[in-house]
């Protein structure tokens, strides 16, 4: 770094990516470091907002004001310094980056933090207009452009067909049916997001996405896409149907946005690769947050995980390594949530996608998209974890359970204890803890002396 | 296409309504022609009502300035005749032959008519007897300032001394028959609700489920000209209402069958005002409960202000009033109800025996147990969200607006000034004017209690609480009077900020920073500050209306009643990740 006689400059932190990950790396460092200078770059918006956000701007449930999480005077006033541009390649030798439109910008240690983009599987007429994913604040820009405006009515009749059923396809979806544009969803699998939820859960949400009037065909894939003078026309599915649409939101996944690091010598696969400590294969270059891959994951976890809390957690584990202090990146019990139209999901634990030898599933439903399954060891009883649709629980009730390895039915025994659901709402514990000795035979302790008390 | 239609439907009822309503100050004339106005107007004043009956029918926005001329006229003609005549002065100075010295009792006797004149006269100048004066034009000026103060006394023997209470009445009196008959009311208030529910009615075919879709692009939602006219309307009607209530008058009359059935007397402002009030609590807590159908904290905590308003503020003080007890809203606290201890209320308590007694204690009771008690165990939303009308008309008829409310720092920095300082000076109103009702005496240090309690009556009770707290709905959100304003909510507060087990509690790791939670947060807390670092939300203006909980896309927020343990998490740690160790 350029070294000016006399004092020497301070020691400077840049990031790449001012998403969740890179200010929290930000934030904790500043919080456990006043002295260092940090810069935080992006080439996507000035401040930090939520990603996880967007689809409430397009409905109009906010402003793009509202899902920035600090108001605009904080970075100021943590001397936290912004720069919006590109950053075009990494000098790992020389310690420096190449912008698209501003002066090199040296660093002591960098932070790449850059997320990921959709990802799309070369189909043929994937780079028609009409064609896109949802990640960027860009991607919801030109959504808005090929939408009809808000409350104006669809006049002219638009169609829209979204590819991969995931959480973001059932976003996109509930996104365009609020300016009246009739959607068809199509999914590998043989029930909605089957890659992650039981059959069981995949068929009820499914029914669900149809009472929203979602055209939802399961079993489908897309093979072609049509266009005229540029623009989507239809799509033709596997099974040589063709689906007129003048949108088609693909939504297969994501991928982390590494491509400007092809010639940077960091070890990367499908992320950049990094240790338990965040520190990439180069020292003084980390990565956190969608594009880092852990290289030996925990059991249970994977190497990329494209959600918002991991990205927080590597964040404010970087930052706080950065500030001198010893933390190390050790997820705890997976957890995580979304929301399919009205019914919310949350998930402690792990619950696979179908039963095996050494992992079976209660299946509970206690009302009209409420529901709940439990994983748990067959002969140990251990509990695994729980996916809940439209029952709000506790997160520290699980994480302390999944960390003790606590036996199932010791967890549903005190499960009352984990119900987040809002006041006045319909108890339902009681019935569940009954519901699952009966079914499972397995006793639930002191559910009925429990209930005798309370 | 059912939706749009009935919501059509609905709003075009409703506006029809509406303007029917102020049409009446401008279209519907008041008219005196046979009507008996000897209840009103003392027989000794028989010209007067004589004058009033001959006046040309006209509207109230015309008929208000012709009746104050024709009492003024009135009162000009009685001081002509038996008070000092405003063309006294030359004769007054002949008389005096320019010298000041020559003024005493003798000159007071002889130059004024009347007894009584005389008395009054004297009564206003005696000072000015045999005292040193620099030039007959100072001692001519000082007297002539006392010349106002003598008419008054005049006006007020032999004529009519407080227009300004007889004025509106005068005025109920020429409305039409036909307007008080009930056909009117029932045709305007009927109709317009039907609108309001016809227009909330689409919401019931919707799932269950938070729907904030389109807010933000809704020009009436978001200070655009739709906006901005509802806002002119209500300021209006506050002004009017408060400082110009006689052209209310045909409104006002609309209502006489139903006040005569509740309160066994003729209706006016404040009876129009509580019934309107209640009607539209009535008609958007209809669409509270449509739009917040998969919610049962919310449809409960609505139902419950709803019945607050409609049997505690609406009917019980008008049953009260029928059995001539003090009309008393029993839920209402000081200091919200600031005139709590004014001479006159403590004056009626005492002169009811026991039933005062027990309302004056119920009262006392209330603010100094009630309200901390109830704090302690549920938070403040007790009172804010679950009883208060003035919570009631912002979580019903302002809800609509709630994202309006300003989230930033600077906000909460104004917000925590004024509310503790409305509070102050509601506590020191309070120990002047019960200095004054206690002891009589109307001064403590140098200052009138009479004027502390008028310019708190102007700024606090009708500028700030009324046509702020209410008209500024569509442009700063539905709580402005409770945030910035209100001494009650300061006060609860501080009991809930400091002493008490309520809590928002933040669901582990879960918050991805939407930021729906503070959107929606009518009191301007960012919800999400807290949500998004796994702290709970322990904050003294929050209402419990727990809308942040039932937006929040993650089901991160619960409003819990729990142990004071672990409720205030200054630092808190993130659930999920166990590598970090703060203490290295
Ligand atoms: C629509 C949507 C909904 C989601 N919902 C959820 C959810 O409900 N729950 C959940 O857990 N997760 C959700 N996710 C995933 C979650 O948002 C991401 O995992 C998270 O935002 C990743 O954060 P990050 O900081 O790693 O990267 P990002 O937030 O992607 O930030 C990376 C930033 O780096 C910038 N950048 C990249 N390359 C460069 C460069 N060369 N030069 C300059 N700047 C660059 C990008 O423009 C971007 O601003 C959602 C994602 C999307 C798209
Ligand atoms: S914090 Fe939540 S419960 Fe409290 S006032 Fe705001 S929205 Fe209502
Ligand atoms: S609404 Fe929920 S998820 Fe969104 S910021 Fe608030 S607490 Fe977090």
């Amino acid at each position: 770094m350029p070294y000016f006689g006399g004092m020497p400059t301070k020691r400077k932190v840049v990031i790449i990516g001012n998403g969740v990950a890179g200010t929290s790396t930000a934030r904790n460092l500043r919080k456990y470091d006043s002295d260092v200078e940090i810069t935080l770059i992006s080439a996507e918006s000035k401040y930090f907002f939520s990603r996880t956000a967007l689809m409430y701007v397009y409905m109009g449930h906010m402003k793009f004001n509202n899902i920035k999480p600090y108001e605009d005077w904080f970075w100021q006033k943590n001397r936290i310094d912004l720069v919006f541009d590109y950053v075009e390649g990494v000098d790992a030798a020389g310690k420096k980056l190449r912008m698209r439109s501003s002066e090199e910008i040296y660093y002591d240690e960098l932070v790449i933090a850059t997320g990921s983009r959709p990802r799309f599987f070369g189909w043929p007429g994937q780079n028609l207009k009409g064609v896109q994913g949802l990640v960027s604040l860009q991607d919801l820009e030109n959504l808005e452009k090929l939408s009809p405006p808000p409350l104006k009515g669809n006049k002219d009749n638009l169609r829209a067909v979204i590819v991969g059923g995931g959480l973001i396809g059932v976003e996109m979806s509930e996104m365009l049916q609020t300016r009246g544009i009739p959607v068809t969803m199509l999914v590998r699998d043989e029930v909605f997001w089957g890659s992650v939820l039981t059959k069981d859960e995949g068929k009820k949400i499914g029914a669900h996405l149809r009472e929203h009037n979602v055209d939802l065909r399961t079993k489908v894939e897309l093979k072609e896409i049509k266009g005229t003078n540029g623009r989507v026309s239809s799509v033709i599915t596997s099974e040589g149907e063709e689906l007129p649409c003048d949108i088609l939101g693909i939504t297969t996944g994501v991928t982390p946005n590494i491509e400007f690091l092809k010639d940077t010598g960091l070890e990367m696969q499908r992320g950049i690769l990094v240790d338990d400590t965040l520190q990439s294969s180069i020292e003084s270059i980390y990565a956190v947050g969608d594009c880092a891959q852990i290289r030996e994951p925990k059991e249970g976890r994977g190497g990329l995980e494209a959600v918002w809390y991991v990205g927080r957690m590597m964040g404010e584990v970087l930052g706080q390594r950065l500030a001198g202090k010893q933390s190390v990146y050790l997820p705890g019990p997976w957890f995580n949530s979304a929301k399919f139209y009205d019914i919310e999901y949350q998930v402690y634990g792990k619950v696979n996608t179908r039963t095996s030898e050494d992992h079976i599933q209660y299946f509970w439903e206690g009302a009209k998209n409420k529901f709940i399954t439990v994983a748990y060891h067959p002969e140990t009883e251990v509990f695994h974890g729980i996916n809940s649709f439209g029952i709000r629980l506790r997160h520290e009730y699980f994480n302390k359970c999944l960390k003790e390895k606590k036996g199932v039915g010791e967890v549903i025994s005190n499960i009352h204890k984990a119900n987040f659901d809002p006041e006045f709402y319909k108890k339902w514990p009681a019935k569940f803890k009954a519901d699952f000795e009966n079914d499972t035979g397995i006793k639930v302790p002191n559910s009925l002396l429990k209930k005798l008390i309370s | 296409m059912r939706d749009k239609l009935l919501k059509e439907i609905g709003m075009s009822l409703f506006t029809i309504c509406a303007f029917s309503f102020v049409s009446l100050s401008f279209l519907v004339d008041i008219d005196f022609k046979n009507r008996d106005l000897s209840d009103l107007i003392d027989s000794k004043h028989e010209v007067l009502a004589n004058e009033i009956s001959t006046l040309n029918p006209a509207p109230p926005v015309i008929m208000v300035k012709r009746l104050s001329e024709t009492f003024g006229n009135y009162s000009q003609n009685i001081v002509n005749h038996s008070g000092i005549s405003y063309d006294y002065s030359k004769k007054f100075a002949l008389q005096l032959g320019n010298d000041p010295a020559n003024f005493n009792e003798e000159f007071i006797a002889s130059f004024f008519k009347s007894e009584f004149l005389q008395t009054k006269v004297l009564e206003n100048t005696n000072w000015m007897i045999g005292r040193d004066w620099d030039s007959y034009e100072d001692f001519a000026q000082n007297f002539d300032e006392k010349v106002q103060y003598i008419n008054q006394s005049v006006i007020a023997e032999f004529g009519i001394s407080d227009t300004t209470y007889l004025l509106p009445q005068v005025m109920q009196a020429g409305a039409p028959d036909w307007l008080k008959t009930g056909i009117v009311a029932l045709m305007i208030f009927g109709f317009a609700v039907l609108g309001g529910f016809l227009y909330a009615l689409p919401l019931a075919f919707k799932h269950d489920g938070i729907h904030n879709d389109h807010v933000f692009h809704n020009k009436s939602q978001t200070r655009h000209y739709p906006a901005i006219i509802v806002f002119i309307c209500l300021v209006v009607f506050y002004i009017v209402l408060y400082q110009l209530p006689a052209y209310l008058t045909n409104q006002v009359v609309l209502l006489t069958p139903v006040a005569e059935k509740l309160a066994g007397g003729a209706s006016d402002r404040w009876f129009l005002y509580g019934f309107l009030y209640t009607i539209a609590m009535m008609t958007m807590g209809f669409k509270m409960m449509l739009k917040y159908k998969g919610n049962k904290y919310q449809q409960v905590r609505t139902a419950s202000v709803l019945f607050f308003q409609i049997a505690f503020a609406f009917t019980l003080p008008q049953i009260l009033t029928s059995f001539q007890l003090p009309a008393y809203d029993l839920k209402s606290a000081w200091p919200l109800e600031y005139t709590f201890f004014f001479d006159w209320r403590v004056g009626q308590y005492l002169n009811e025996g026991t039933f005062g007694i027990f309302l004056f204690g119920w009262g006392v009771l209330l603010f100094a147990v009630g309200v901390p008690l109830f704090t302690y165990f549920f938070g403040k939303r007790w009172y804010c969200s679950w009883v208060c009308g003035c919570g009631g008309l912002a979580e019903t008829v302002g809800d609509p607006y709630r994202h309006l409310s300003d989230k930033s720092l600077g906000a909460w920095k104004i917000e925590r000034y004024l509310v503790h300082g409305v509070l102050a000076f509601a506590v020191l109103m309070t120990v002047w004017v019960s200095y004054t009702t206690f002891t009589g005496i109307s001064e403590l240090l140098g200052i009138s209690s009479y004027d502390v309690r008028s310019v708190y009556g102007f700024s606090i009770g009708f500028v700030f609480a009324g046509a702020v707290g209410t008209g500024f709905y569509p442009v700063m959100g539905n709580r402005v009077w409770c945030r910035f304003g209100c001494p009650l909510a300061a006060y609860l507060g501080l009991v809930q900020r400091f002493k008490s087990r309520f809590r928002i509690t933040t669901n582990g790791g879960q918050c991805i920073s939407c930021g729906n939670c503070s959107t929606y947060c009518e009191m301007g807390i960012d919800v999400r500050w807290y949500a998004q670092r796994g702290q709970n939300i322990v904050r003294s203006s929050c209402v419990g209306c727990g809308v942040c909980s039932a937006v929040c896309p993650r089901g991160v927020l619960k409003l819990e009643n729990k142990g004071e343990d672990g409720r205030i998490s200054e630092n808190p740690i993130l659930i999920g990740q166990e590598g970090v160790s703060l203490n290295i």
